[in-house]
C-alpha cells in the first residue's frame, strides 16, 4: 500500500498534467458536494463566479504571461453568449451543451485571431485603447443586426433538459436530485476546471515559456528565434477562447444574451479581477473572481445600513474595487494573492533558515509585469 | 445635398470636441508618458460640478468657470497624489492605474450626484441657423464649440512656443534627466501638464453636455473617440490630435448619418485598426528607430 502511495506521489511530482488532472477530478466531486449543499441564490452566485473566473483566467494568461493588456474581454464574451443563444433558441434545439460551449469557444477563437493579429503590432497604451474601442463597439453590432441578434432585448437562451447521467451521478454522490440552478452552476464549474487545467498546462509548456520570454524582453526573445507576432497572436487566441467559454456559461446562467450584459463595465470588471488577484497567477484570477462575486452584496448591505438609497448603495461595490485596484497597483503590484503567497514563502524560508535547514526554492517568484520595469517601452520609440 | 451638408457640419462640431479631448490626452502623454483613461470621468465630474453651480441659481458662465477651475485642481491633485507613484514602473501599471481611477470616479459620481439623466443647459441657441428658407445643422452652440476649442488650442500653442513655462514643460517631457540637471523642476512641470490637460478635458465635457443630457457614463464613449483621434495624430502631436479629431468627427458623422448610429463605435475601431496597421505610430509619427 505504502509503495503504491509512494509511486503515486512520485508520479505526481514528475507529471504536471497528471497532477492537474487529479486535482481537477477532486475539484469536480467537491463542486457537486458544495453545490448540492447551498441555496439556489448561492448557486447562481457560484455560476457567476465561474464565468468571471474563466474569463479572468484567460485574461491572466494574456496580461500576466504575455504582457498584453486587453480591455475588450467582456466584448469577446459576447461572441460566446450569442453563439450559445443562436444554438439554443428553444427547448427542442437538443444541441448537447458540451457542443454548444465548444462552438462558442471556436467562434471566439476566430474573433480572437482577427483581433489578436491587429493587436500583435500594438503595445502598451495603443493596445489598451484598441481593445477599449472593441469593448465599446461590440454591443453596437447586436443593436444594428436587430433581426438576427434581437437588438436591445437580446436573445433568450433555453436550457435543454438535464441529462439523466448528471442527475444519477448527483443522486449517487449526495442523495439529492439535481435542480436546474445546480446543473447550471455545475456546468460553469466543470468548464472552469477544464479551462484552468488547460491554461495551467499551456503556461508551463514551451508555448508558455515563449509568451513569458516575449513579455520580459522582446529583443532577447527575437534573438532566441521566437516569432513575436505568432507568440502574441497565439496568446490572444487562447485568451479569447477562454472568454468565449465564459460567455457561453454566462448565457446559460442568465438564460439571455443581451448587449447590456457586455458593456465596458464587464471588461473593466474582468481586469479588476485579474489585478486584484495578482497578474500572472490563475489562483489569483479565481480569488479576484470570488471577490467580485461576493463583495458587492456585502458592501451594498453596509451602504443600505448606513442610510444610502439602493441605487447609491449599488455603486459602492465598484467604488470599493476601483479603490482596491488603485491601491494594489500602488502598494502591492503582485496582487492580493501574490502578496500573501510571497509573504508566506518568505516566512517559511526564514523559519527553515533559523532551524539550520537548506532554504526551499522559492516557487512564488512574482510574475507580475510590474517586476519587469521599463525596458519594453524603448523598443519602438 | 442638404443632408450631406448637415452631416458634414454635425461632424465638424463633433470633431472639434473630439479634438479637444484628444488634445488633453496628448498633453498628458507628452508630459508623463501616460494615457489617461480616467480623462472621461474626470471631465464628467467637473460637468456635474458646473451643473450643481447652475442649479443653485448662478449663471451658466459661473458654472463653466467652476468646471474649468475644478478640472485644473483635480488634474493636479491626481498627478501629485496618485499617478506620480507609478512613474518609472512598467507602462501597464500606469494604464491599470488610470482605469482604476476611471471606476472610482464613475461610482463616486453616481453615489454623490445620482445615476439619473439630467439635462444640462446651453448658453446659446441649440436650434440650427436659417440660411434662406432652410435650417442647417449649425447651431449657435456649435459655433461656440468650434471657437472655444480653437481659442484653447491657440493658447496652448502660445504657451508651449512663446513662454518660459512652456519651454520648461517641453524640456521636462522630452528629457527629464537633462532638464533636471538644467534646473527644471520636472515634478512640477508634470503636475502642471496634468492640470492643463484636465482643464482641456473639462472643456470638452462641457461642450458635449451643452443642451443635452448628462449622467455618470455620458463621457465614456468620448474617451474612446478622443483616444482614437489622438492615436490617428500619433499621440505625440497636438496638431495631429486636432486633425485626427476632425477626421474622426467627420467620418463618424457620415457613418451615423448614412449607415446607422449603432455602428459608430465599430467604425471608430475599424479606422483605428486601419491606421495602426499601416502606421503603428499614428499618421503624424516620424520614422521610428528600431532597437536591436
Amino acid at each position: 500500500m505504502s509503495a503504491i502511495l509512494a509511486r503515486a506521489k512520485a508520479a505526481r511530482e514528475t507529471n504536471t498534467l497528471l497532477r492537474h488532472l487529479l486535482g481537477a477530478l477532486l475539484g469536480l466531486v467537491l463542486v457537486v458536494l458544495v453545490l448540492q449543499g447551498v441555496s439556489d441564490f448561492r448557486r447562481f452566485q457560484l455560476a457567476e463566479m465561474a464565468y468571471l473566473g474563466i474569463a479572468a483566467g484567460g485574461l491572466t494568461v494574456l496580461t500576466g504571461l504575455n504582457g498584453q493588456l486587453s480591455l475588450g474581454h467582456g466584448a469577446l464574451m459576447a461572441f460566446g453568449a450569442y453563439t450559445t443563444a443562436l444554438l439554443l433558441p428553444d427547448r427542442d434545439a437538443g444541441t448537447p451543451l458540451v457542443l454548444v460551449i465548444l462552438a462558442a469557444v471556436l467562434v471566439t477563437l476566430v474573433v480572437g485571431a482577427l483581433v489578436g493579429a491587429a493587436a500583435a503590432r500594438l503595445h502598451g497604451p495603443y493596445l489598451a485603447g484598441a481593445t477599449l474601442a472593441l469593448a465599446v463597439a461590440v454591443p453596437g453590432i447586436a443593436l444594428y443586426f436587430k433581426g438576427t441578434l434581437g437588438g436591445e432585448q437580446g436573445l433568450r437562451i433555453v436550457l435543454p433538459e438535464i441529462p439523466t447521467w448528471a442527475d444519477d451521478a448527483t443522486y449517487f454522490l449526495t442523495g439529492q436530485d439535481l435542480t436546474p440552478s445546480g446543473w447550471v452552476a455545475f456546468l460553469g464549474w466543470a468548464t472552469l476546471i477544464v479551462t484552468f487545467v488547460l491554461l495551467a498546462n499551456l503556461s508551463r509548456s514551451r508555448v508558455g515559456r515563449r509568451w513569458r520570454a516575449v513579455r520580459d524582453d522582446e529583443v532577447a526573445a527575437q534573438l532566441a528565434g521566437i516569432d513575436l507576432g505568432r507568440a502574441r497572436v497565439s496568446a490572444f487566441m487562447v485568451s479569447a477562447a477562454a472568454a468565449g467559454a465564459a460567455g457561453a456559461v454566462l448565457g446559460i446562467a442568465v438564460r439571455l444574451a443581451a448587449p447590456s450584459s457586455f458593456i465596458l463595465t464587464l471588461s473593466l470588471t474582468l481586469l479588476a479581477a485579474v489585478v486584484l488577484g495578482g497578474l500572472g497567477s490563475l489562483t489569483g484570477a479565481l480569488v479576484g473572481a470570488a471577490l467580485l462575486t461576493f463583495l458587492p452584496q456585502v458592501v451594498t448591505g453596509l451602504g443600505t445600513d448606513a442610510g444610502l438609497d439602493d441605487i447609491a448603495a449599488a455603486e459602492l461595490a465598484p467604488l470599493v474595487y476601483g479603490l482596491v485596484m488603485v491601491l494594489v497597483i500602488l502598494l502591492a503590484p503582485s496582487g492580493l494573492y501574490g502578496t500573501v503567497h510571497r509573504a508566506l514563502v518568505v516566512r517559511r524560508t526564514r523559519r527553515a533558515l533559523a532551524s539550520g535547514a537548506r532554504p526551499a526554492a522559492d516557487p512564488a517568484t512574482p510574475e507580475t509585469p510590474g517586476s519587469t520595469t521599463t525596458t519594453r517601452e524603448g523598443a519602438t520609440r | 445635398m442638404q443632408q450631406l451638408l448637415n452631416t458634414a457640419l454635425g461632424g465638424l462640431t463633433l470633431g472639434m470636441v473630439y479634438a479637444a479631448f484628444a488634445l488633453a490626452l496628448v498633453l498628458i502623454w507628452r508630459s508623463t508618458r501616460v494615457v489617461n483613461f480616467a480623462q472621461a470621468p474626470m471631465a464628467m465630474v467637473t460637468t456635474f460640478i458646473a451643473l450643481v453651480v447652475i442649479d443653485a441659481g448662478y449663471s451658466y458662465w459661473l458654472g463653466f468657470a467652476a468646471a474649468l477651475a475644478s478640472g485644473l485642481l483635480i488634474g493636479a491633485l491626481l498627478e501629485r497624489l496618485v499617478v506620480r507613484h507609478v512613474d518609472g514602473k512598467a507602462e501597464i501599471n500606469a494604464v491599470i492605474l488610470t482605469l482604476g481611477l476611471f471606476i472610482v470616479l464613475h461610482s463616486l459620481a453616481a453615489v454623490v450626484f445620482g445615476n439619473a439623466y439630467r439635462s444640462f443647459p446651453a448658453p446659446f441657441g441649440i436650434r440650427g441657423f436659417e440660411v434662406g428658407d432652410r435650417t442647417i445643422a449649425l447651431t449657435g452652440f456649435g459655433v461656440f464649440t468650434i471657437v472655444a476649442v480653437l481659442v484653447v488650442m491657440a493658447m496652448l500653442v502660445a504657451l508651449f512656443r512663446f513662454t518660459d513655462v512652456g519651454l520648461r514643460m517641453r524640456a521636462a517631457a522630452f528629457n527629464p534627466e537633462v532638464a533636471r540637471l538644467l534646473g527644471v523642476r520636472v515634478g512640477r512641470m508634470k503636475t502642471l501638464g496634468w492640470a492643463l490637460a484636465s482643464l482641456v478635458g473639462s472643456l470638452a465635457g462641457l461642450l458635449i453636455a451643452g443642451g443635452s443630457l448628462v449622467h455618470p457614463g455620458y463621457m465614456d464613449s468620448v474617451v474612446v473617440y478622443g483616444f482614437v483621434a489622438a492615436v490617428l495624430g500619433g499621440l505625440d502631436s497636438p496638431a495631429g490630435a486636432v486633425v485626427g479629431g476632425l477626421v474622426l468627427g467627420l467620418s463618424l458623422s457620415f457613418v451615423s448619418g448614412y449607415v446607422g448610429s449603432q455602428l459608430v463605435a465599430l467604425a471608430a475601431l475599424l479606422i483605428l485598426m486601419l491606421v495602426l496597421t499601416l502606421r503603428p505610430g499614428g499618421i503624424f509619427s516620424s520614422a521610428t528607430a528600431r532597437r536591436v
